[in-house]
């Protein structure tokens, strides 16, 4: 009964989170729903007998993606305000199709025969992490390495798009500065008494440019 | 555990976010950062849909996709964040609207 009233609730600030992320008009209040939304999906899948994959979603989502989007939100100067004119011009036949699928959704979800109760973690092991880990570890192991290759993948395909070299600002060039030798940057001079250190005398070496 | 809720009331659950999302998109259609926070709602339901089944069938193949799902989105999203900063540098503005410079 506990289980069925914590559902409702989950399930409530699901839909109210989402709701928020689609209607709100500041970005950064819908990342925020966002995150209030992902924080009660984990609590639903903890519900599920989850805890692993819920407690992963709070330290993906919550706790790298929010991040990230909060980040770009803040990096980016944009009037958001602005685009949103003319947001309700595809309104009328979106909520024709949105509907309809919906309808259909809902049909196909009441018509479904599955209807069983189960325990997915299983005898042997004792949490969901211990059952997934010895599931990840044998049968999926090769797709495990391969989703650790599509982050590293995407890592270096996040830095490569958004590294760039600056030409405006003066950076040291240690190579240059420990090849730098006393006679390029020294003259020794004999000037005659009361003739003084002219100009001829001094020639220093241009530093070329860079 | 569950005394009266099935399947079925978390598959509507599901169904409900997609669909969201996808409203979601229709009304953000011109600023892509609201886009890709749709797009994680939509990923979202289907790892409830995953999530719920599993727990329903006793089977933890469902687990073991919401896992790499989960990976493959943050893959995604890292990747799209980084292109709407390019883009914004580039571009001044994140408008899905004004990235027309390919059209003939």
């Amino acid at each position: 009964m506990l289980a069925d009233i914590l559902f409702l609730a989950f399930a409530t600030a699901i839909i109210l989170g989402a709701g928020t992320v689609v209607l709100a008009r500041n970005p950064m209040v819908g990342v925020l729903g966002l995150v209030f939304t992902f924080l009660n999906a984990a609590g639903l899948f903890i519900l599920l007998q989850a805890e692993f994959l819920g407690l992963l979603l709070i330290m993906v989502y919550v706790g790298a993606i929010a991040v990230m989007f909060l980040f770009v939100l803040m990096t980016i100067d944009i009037d958001f305000v602005k685009l949103r004119e003319g947001m309700a011009a595809y309104l009328p036949l979106g909520a024709v199709v949105m509907l309809a699928l919906l309808a259909e959704l809902l049909l196909a979800a009441y018509a479904a025969p599955i209807s069983g109760v189960g325990n997915p973690i299983g005898e042997g092991a004792d949490t969901s992490a211990a059952a997934l880990g010895a599931l990840l570890f044998t049968d999926y192991n090769l797709p495990f390495q391969m989703a650790g290759l599509v982050l590293l993948t995407a890592m270096v395909g996040a830095i490569v798009l958004t590294h760039r070299r600056r030409s405006d600002v003066k950076r040291q060039n240690i190579a240059k500065q420990v090849l730098r030798k006393p006679e390029d940057s020294m003259t020794l001079t004999q000037p005659k008494v009361g003739g003084g250190v002219t100009a001829s005398h001094w020639e220093p070496q241009t530093v070329e440019e860079k | 555990m569950f005394y009266s809720i099935t399947l079925t009331h978390i598959l509507t659950l599901s169904s409900v976010l997609l669909v969201l999302g996808l409203v979601g998109i229709v009304l953000n259609r011109r600023n892509i950062i609201a886009i890709l926070m749709c797009l994680e709602l939509i990923l979202l339901s289907a790892n409830i849909n995953l999530v719920a089944t599993s727990h329903f069938r006793a089977d933890l193949a469902g687990h073991i996709f919401t896992f790499f799902i989960l990976t493959v989105a943050a893959a995604e999203l890292a990747i799209g964040l980084a292109i709407v900063t390019l883009f914004f540098r580039n571009r001044g503005d994140i408008e899905i609207d004004s990235a027309d410079r390919m059209r003939g």
